[in-house]
């Protein structure tokens, strides 16, 4: 920060805070979440915990502004959500978001692109973001030709050089393999540190969840989906999963979760034991 | 270490297994898949369809059935009075000139209709009328319109090829991954960035596959035009040949509007694959 001619560059981006307010979603006459309030302080880790179908995407979507709230109020920055914005980035869990005929440089040059940036600065600006990610050698290439994990990278670097209020993460590894996925956490982790940006994470994963989070909220099984249990997790950084008060929060949350798939499984009739 | 030490045998083992079962794989793979195997079956395929030819000739008379021979020989006598020469580069020029316009207009009016549900709904009626009507109903109108020179064989290639370019390419604007448009919005694109960053790029195997159709179409086309209305060309040289009573020409103009399709497709494979293969098109 000491260099002016860097302070462009600086990957940091003021966090802004998060609110929900009494937010319901339905589709017709199926209720996906109802009576959400949550309220994210800026430069906050929070991850939404809990099993497939529980209603953490949409409400990721809903944020994103891809889908307006059926009643309830969204608020980023103190502005209202009305559609998809250039302050609320999103990483996906498909790396089909990656747009296929760019290059990775190319791809993470498409939001200043957008913005009217000069093609030298914003040449500039993606090699920045490139290097950030780690992606300096994969620059030239297509997605296509990239690995699960890099691809990640890439969408990560996309939305960082929007230096973006806020970041969405759809369970983005969800995909990879348990070995890149210890990576990219720790990549995650780093660049949150670096960005001090405002992070929501959907992710099913307990252990991911504990690594990352400020924050860990867990879910009642959908439909009509509420949440359950908020965790502030008070483990300082770099987190070893293996030491007790990790293991001790490792073991409620299970719970916490096991007991919701029991329920539902127990609603469909599936459960052989109703423990 | 000790116990990587002790193992290493057994990973030398393992090794040597699959070198072998490489080694067993390569020889099992059948004769008629590789290069020459195909080839060779396609040679066969052509042979056996002369050799039917000739003997089904056997059995007629030239006039109804020319032989190959008679044929092979009437084609080198047309190539070399330059008959079929001009032909194929009038035939060529005619679908070159209507295929190319209806891709420059077929392509934009697809994505506009694709993207803009309002202008889908004002041309959906004339494209769904007017596709059914095959061009060789408008042979007389054109001619009348635009005179019996180039300009009505193009317009009825251009008409031919702009119906399926544009309901291929309004397809394609459809079936745009939601995702990627999701990841446009939120990387601050509006809605005419959208349209020329994400939907074109992603519509283009529909494109492609809309142009390799109509050039199919084209052809067919071509043909009908150019027998009502044409001094020369491949379908006016079939169509004068009835007046010679000259059955092997009219071979020579159907064999060479078969190759000629084919050498079409594969010169726009080949541009396609060189030119547009960072847009996954699949040809």
């Amino acid at each position: 920060m000491n260099e002016p001619s860097l302070s462009a560059l600086a990957p940091v981006c003021t966090g802004a805070e998060i609110r929900l307010e009494r937010v319901s979603i339905a589709f017709g006459a199926s209720r996906i979440v109802s009576g959400i309030d949550l309220s994210v302080a800026a430069g906050e880790f929070v991850c939404l915990l809990g099993p497939s179908g529980c209603g953490k995407s949409t409400l990721l979507n809903l944020v994103a502004g891809f889908l307006p709230a059926t009643s309830g109020r969204v608020s980023v920055g103190g502005k209202p959500v009305k559609g998809p914005g250039m302050d609320r980035g999103v990483v996906f869990q498909s790396t089909e978001a990656l747009f296929p005929w760019l290059t990775v440089r190319e791809n993470v040059e498409y939001g200043p692109r957008m913005r009217g940036v000069p093609r030298v600065e914003r040449a500039e600006l993606a090699r920045h973001y490139v290097d950030l990610v780690g992606l300096t050698h994969a620059a030239d290439r297509l997605p296509g030709e990239l690995s699960g994990g890099m691809r990640q990278r890439a969408q990560i670097a996309r939305v960082l050089i929007n230096k973006p209020a806020v970041v969405l993460m759809d369970e983005p590894f969800g995909a990879l393999d348990a070995q890149t996925r210890e990576v990219m956490q720790a990549e995650v982790d780093r660049l949150w540190r670096a960005t001090k940006s405002t992070i929501l994470f959907i992710t099913h994963d307990i252990f991911e969840a504990i690594q990352l989070g400020d924050r860990i909220i867990t879910m009642t099984a959908g439909p009509d989906a509420r949440f359950k249990t908020i965790v502030q997790v008070d483990i300082g950084h770099p987190r070893d999963l293996t030491a007790p008060p990790a293991v001790a929060l490792y073991r409620e949350l299970l719970e916490d979760i096991a007991s919701e798939v029991r329920r539902t499984l127990q609603a469909q009739g599936l459960a052989r034991d109703a423990a | 270490m000790t116990t990587l030490d002790t193992d290493s045998p057994g990973v030398a083992a393992v090794k040597t297994e699959t070198k072998t079962e490489t080694e067993a794989v390569r020889p099992t793979t059948p004769f008629l898949d590789t290069r020459l195997g195909r080839a060779l079956t396609a040679l066969l395929s052509v042979g056996l369809g002369l050799l039917i030819w000739e003997m089904l000739s056997w059995r007629f008379r030239p006039l109804f059935l020319p032989s190959p021979r008679l044929t092979f020989q009437a084609a080198v006598e047309l190539w070399d009075d330059g008959t079929l020469i001009q032909s194929i580069g009038a035939s060529l020029a005619r679908i070159m000139a209507g295929w190319s316009l209806g891709l420059i207009i077929g392509i934009p009016v697809g994505i506009l209709m694709g993207y803009f549900s309002f202008v889908r709904r004002l041309l959906d009626p004339y494209v769904e009328f007017f596709r059914f009507i095959p061009p060789i109903a408008f042979v007389t109108l054109a001619v009348i319109w635009l005179g019996p020179g180039e300009a009505s064989k193009v317009a009825l290639i251009l008409y031919t090829t702009i119906f399926i370019v544009t309901i291929n390419t309004i397809a394609g604007v459809l079936s745009v991954s939601e995702l990627r448009l999701r990841a446009a919005a939120t990387l601050g694109a509006g809605r005419l960035q959208t349209l020329l960053t994400v939907i074109v790029p992603s519509t283009v195997p529909y494109m492609v596959t809309g142009a390799r159709l109509a050039m199919g179409n084209s052809f067919l086309t071509i043909v009908s035009a150019e027998i009502v209305a044409a001094q020369v060309g491949l379908g006016a040289m079939i169509w004068t040949s009835r007046n010679y009573g000259k059955t092997e020409w009219v071979f020579v103009g159907i064999i060479t509007l078969g190759l000629l399709g084919y050498v079409c497709d594969r010169v726009v494979r080949f541009a396609v694959q060189r030119l547009l293969r960072k847009y996954a098109v699949a040809v």
